[in-house]
């Protein structure tokens, strides 16, 4: 449970937000949604407990985030604006390393069946820099097949740059994700319909 | 987190960065190039003479080797931090000091290092002698990953900051004092005939300072520039 208490977020002068509250509990997908410049990406940043709140808690099972920092990023994946893709690297390079970075196990196998989800298949030795910003950004998504241990899921624009092949296969995980008790946390322009127990909506910038 | 997974992950670090510089060949001989061009500059612009040329080898050996590690320092996390790699790091469960431990080691093997294997060449240059060129070695040997520690605490605080580059050397220089009066003197003791053991000690001293210290302070500026 992802629990968000009368949070503020101050970005140089400007005030995004202030006083926002709001749960997430397991099963549940939370969208954050609002225009340009209402501070999606800074709330998301908040979430995951890269940037401090200016004011407010957020907690995760009841803990602090920032607290109990170490339990929490074991239960997190995060994919933000950048992919985290290494140009000098292969496809199948970045996802085993960042993945084992990240903490999660990352056998040849699953690394293998993560990339032929996300149609990487022909792709999977080639150097990302040769690959298009659509391919890079499945390669970013196919941590998320690595990660389906770690209970909260946040993701901010998760389906720009895709085509509609992986547009499906990134719903189907979220949605299995999902079903299986976690929790996501996602920022979009695109209109993508995912099936939830519970759907939240957090509306920023009224 | 298990110690497993933790060793998993320092390994990985440091080996996909060692990877990357290998094939971005360019970048790790540009560093080279640049020692070996400055401490040549030296015997050409002084002249020949002998006695001057030794007297100053040492001291001009370090400074250029000093120069070129910190011409390699925007590179440590400026890539990183521009693809997205470097918050991916802050957000994994394990201890960041580590990480970023594991990664300033990588930059040192894949810059600091060929540093220290060009130097006796360049010493040639000084006219040093045998003791005098060992003793370069193990200088340059316990001082350049000092100077990557370090200099790693200013990479990380001027990431995302207009002109770093300028700013990281104004910063980074003058915490490179001690380790290049150490590191010259002990070459400038044996050339002279005395024992270097002192300075080699003191420069082995400031090398286990700095890889307390220096882990911890880089990663907290990390945090700072991911935010």
């Amino acid at each position: 449970m992802l629990a968000i208490k009368n949070i503020e977020c101050v970005r140089g002068e400007r005030r995004l937000f202030s006083d926002l509250s709001f749960e997430a509990a397991s099963h549940t997908l939370l969208e954050v949604r609002g225009p340009n410049g209402s501070g999606k990406t800074s709330l998301l940043r908040n979430l995951c407990g890269l940037l401090p709140p200016a004011a407010g808690i957020i907690e995760w099972r009841g803990n602090n985030i920032h607290m109990f920092a170490d339990e929490y990023r074991s239960e997190l994946a995060f994919l933000g604006h950048l992919s985290g893709v290494k140009d000098e690297l292969t496809a199948s390079e970045n996802l085993r390393m960042s993945s084992v970075a990240a903490g999660l196990g990352a056998s040849p196998d699953q690394i293998h069946a993560a990339l032929v989800h996300f149609g990487l298949r022909d792709f999977r030795d080639s150097l990302c820099k040769a690959l298009s910003q659509g391919q890079r950004r499945r390669v970013a998504l196919a941590r998320l097949c690595l990660s389906a241990a770690r209970s909260l899921w946040i993701l901010d624009e998760p389906f720009t740059a895709l085509d509609a092949a992986a547009l499906v296969v990134i719903k189907d995980l979220l949605e299995s994700h999902l079903e299986t008790g976690g929790t996501v946390v996602l920022t979009t322009h695109q209109e993508v319909a995912i099936a939830a127990r519970v759907t939240r909506r957090v509306d920023l910038g009224q | 987190m298990n110690s497993p997974r933790l060793m998993d992950a320092l390994w990985t670090v440091g080996t996909r960065d060692l990877l990357a510089a290998l094939r971005h060949r360019a970048d790790l001989l540009t560093t080279l190039v640049f020692f070996a061009i400055v401490a040549s500059l030296f015997p050409l612009g002084v002249g020949s003479d002998t006695a001057l040329l030794r007297l100053m080898g040492p001291g001009v050996v370090w400074v250029a080797a000093l120069l070129a590690s910190m011409l390699a320092l925007t590179r440590l996390f400026a890539s990183d931090y521009g693809d997205g790699t470097l918050e991916q790091l802050a957000l994994s469960p394990h201890p960041l000091t580590l990480l970023v431990l594991a990664k300033t080691g990588a930059h040192w093997l894949a810059s600091g290092l060929p540093l220290v294997i060009i130097a006796p060449l360049l010493g040639l240059q000084f006219d040093l002698n045998a003791d005098a060129q060992l003793v370069l070695l193990a200088s340059l040997l316990l001082g350049t990953p000092t100077l990557s520690l370090i200099g790693a605490v200013g990479a990380a605080l001027t990431l995302g900051v207009r002109g770093g580059g300028a700013l990281l050397s104004l910063l980074v220089l003058p915490l490179y004092v001690p380790v290049l009066i150490f590191g010259a003197g002990a070459v400038e003791a044996s050339a002279a005939g005395l024992d270097a053991g002192a300075h080699l000690s003191l420069l082995g001293a400031l090398l286990l300072v700095a890889l307390v210290f220096a882990p911890w302070a880089t990663a907290v500026s990390v945090r700072i520039a991911v935010e």
